[in-house]
C-alpha cells in the first residue's frame, strides 16, 4: 500500500484524493474481463465490438467498479469498510486511452464517509461514482 | 406503446432468471486473479494475517467482486438461452442487438469469505420508453439483483441498468486519398446517414430516387412519422426523376471547395408532387427560370459517392 490507512481524524470534507493514471490497453481490459468472469464479446472481441458500432473493445462496468473501489481504497488503506457504491457510466473505456481517476471526499462523519469519483478519459467523462465507506475512529 | 415495449415491461416485477447459484465458493485464487487485474494491492484480500489485523475474520473478498461469482460461465458462440435474460432477448430480435452496462449500484451486508456460496436472484425493475443517445435508439433496461448466502441470508444488493441499442448505422467514409493531397484538397461534404434517411441514401447509390410514401402521400426530406395520420409505417416509392423548377437560387459565395461557381441550386417538383433540393448542372446561371423542366441524373462527385443532380431538359 502506498498510503497510510487513514482513520476518520484524517478525514475531512472538501479534502481530495491524489489523481490515478490507469493505463487501457487492451491487455488490461481483457484481464480484467476475465477476472471479473464477464465473457460478453465486446470486452475481448475486437470485429465483435466493432459490429455493434464502436471502434474497438471497450472495458466493462465490473472493471470500472473494481477500479474505483481500488482507487478509494488505496487512499483509506486496509481499515477502510466499503459499505456501497453508486456507479454512472458515461464515455467508454476503449483499448488504447488512458483513465485518469480522481477523487473527494463529500460527507464525513460518524465514522461514515462518502467519496465522490470521477473518471475521465480521452473522450469524455468515463465514470461519475460515489463511494460510501465506514472508517474506524483511531487506528 | 409499442409492442415490444409493452411486451417487455409485462417482465417488470418478475425474476428476469431462474436463481443463479455460484459454481465455485469464494475462493483465493479467483480473488487474487481479481486484485492483479485491478491493480488492487489491498493485503486484505490475499494475507489472512493483514486481515485479522483489520477486523476481519480472515482473507475477504474485494466487495466489488459480489456479482463476479455469479456471472454466467464462458461458452464458445456465445450465450445459451438459459445464461441469457428473456427480456433482453426481445430486444434482440426486434434489432436492438448493442449491449452497454449504463449504471450500476451496489451495497454489501458483509465482505465476503473464503468458502462462501453465493446466489443471485434478479428481478426486472423497470424499462424505459425509446431514447435516443450516442450509441444508437435504445431502451434502458433496469435489474435488481438480490444475493444470499448458503445460509439464504442476504449478502448484498445490486442495481443494474443496461441499454439495449440499435447500433447507429456506418457513415459514408470521406475520401482519404483526397484530402491527403498536398495541394490541401477538401472532400465533398457528407450526408448524415440516419435510421429515417438510411433508405434514400441507399436509393441514391442504387441511382433511384426513392421517397417515403404513407397512404399515398410522398414526403421529404426522409422523416419518422407522416404529419398527416402520424403513422410511423411507410412504403418506398421511386419517383421517376422528371419535374419541373418550382424555385432557385445561384450560389456565389461562400465558395466552398469541390463546387463550381457560379452554382445553380434548384427546388423541383417532381411529376410524383413532392419536391426536392439538388445542383443544377450542365446549365449556365442565367438559362435558369422558374417552370423549366429538368430530370434527375446521379453524380459520382468521388469514387463510390453518388449525388443526386439535375439537368434542363
Amino acid at each position: 500500500m502506498k498510503t497510510q490507512a487513514n482513520t476518520m481524524s484524517d478525514v475531512e470534507v472538501g479534502q481530495k484524493l491524489g489523481e490515478l493514471e490507469f493505463p487501457v490497453t487492451a491487455s488490461a481490459i481483457v484481464a480484467a474481463a476475465l477476472a471479473t468472469n464477464d465473457f460478453e464479446n465486446v470486452h475481448h472481441d475486437m470485429a465483435a465490438a466493432k459490429a455493434t458500432g464502436v471502434p474497438n473493445i471497450f472495458m466493462n462496468i465490473l472493471t470500472t467498479n473494481g477500479l474505483v473501489q481500488r482507487y478509494v481504497t488505496d487512499w483509506c488503506g486496509p481499515g477502510g469498510r466499503i459499505t456501497a457504491v453508486d456507479i454512472k457510466l458515461g464515455a467508454p473505456n476503449f483499448a488504447g486511452d488512458t483513465m485518469t481517476l480522481s477523487g473527494e471526499v463529500v460527507e464525513a462523519s460518524q465514522g461514515q464517509v462518502k467519496i465522490d469519483v470521477k473518471g475521465t478519459n480521452s473522450i469524455g467523462e468515463h465514470v461519475r461514482a460515489t463511494v460510501s465507506l465506514e472508517l474506524g475512529e483511531t487506528s | 406503446m409499442t409492442d415490444l415495449l409493452e411486451k417487455a415491461r409485462e417482465w417488470v416485477g418478475k425474476a428476469a432468471t431462474a436463481p443463479t447459484t455460484a459454481r465455485d465458493p469464494v475462493n483465493v485464487p479467483m480473488i487474487r486473479r481479481w486484485c492483479e487485474a485491478m491493480g488492487d494491492t489491498n493485503p486484505i484480500y490475499v494475507d489472512d494475517a493483514a486481515a485479522r489485523a483489520a477486523g476481519h475474520p480472515g482473507i475477504v473478498a474485494p466487495p466489488a467482486m459480489l456479482e463476479v461469482w455469479t456471472m454466467a460461465p464462458y461458452r464458445p458462440g456465445g450465450r445459451t438461452a438459459e445464461d441469457s435474460m428473456a427480456v433482453l432477448n426481445l430486444f434482440d430480435d426486434a434489432g436492438y442487438t448493442g449491449v452497454v452496462a449504463t449504471n450500476t449500484g451496489q451495497s454489501y451486508d458483509r465482505y465476503l469469505v473464503p468458502g462462501d456460496v453465493v446466489t443471485a436472484s434478479v428481478t426486472v425493475d423497470s424499462v424505459s420508453e425509446e431514447k435516443r443517445t450516442g450509441l444508437g435508439i435504445g431502451h434502458f433496461v433496469t435489474l435488481v439483483f438480490e444475493f444470499t448466502d448458503a445460509e439464504d441470508k442476504r449478502v448484498g444488493r445490486m442495481t443494474f441498468r443496461v441499454l439495449k441499442f440499435k447500433p447507429n448505422l456506418s457513415q459514408p467514409e470521406a475520401d482519404k486519398g483526397k484530402s491527403d493531397d498536398a495541394s490541401g484538397g477538401y472532400s465533398h461534404p457528407r450526408p448524415a446517414i440516419t435510421h429515417d434517411n438510411a433508405f434514400f441514401w441507399e436509393g441514391i447509390n442504387n441511382r433511384k430516387l426513392l421517397f417515403q410514401s404513407t397512404d399515398g402521400r410522398l414526403r421529404h426530406p426522409p422523416s419518422p412519422m407522416d404529419p398527416v395520420s402520424g403513422s410511423l409505417e411507410f412504403d418506398i416509392v421511386e419517383s421517376c426523376g422528371r419535374g419541373t423548377i418550382h424555385s432557385f437560387v445561384v450560389m456565389h459565395q461562400p465558395r466552398l471547395p469541390d463546387f463550381d461557381y457560379p452554382l445553380p441550386v434548384v427546388l423541383v417538383e417532381l411529376e410524383e408532387g413532392v419536391r426536392i433540393i439538388a445542383n443544377l448542372i450542365d446549365a449556365d446561371a442565367e438559362d435558369v427560370s422558374i417552370g423549366q423542366a429538368v430530370e434527375v441524373d446521379f453524380i459520382e462527385v468521388e469514387p463510390d459517392y453518388l449525388l443526386p443532380a439535375f439537368r434542363l431538359n
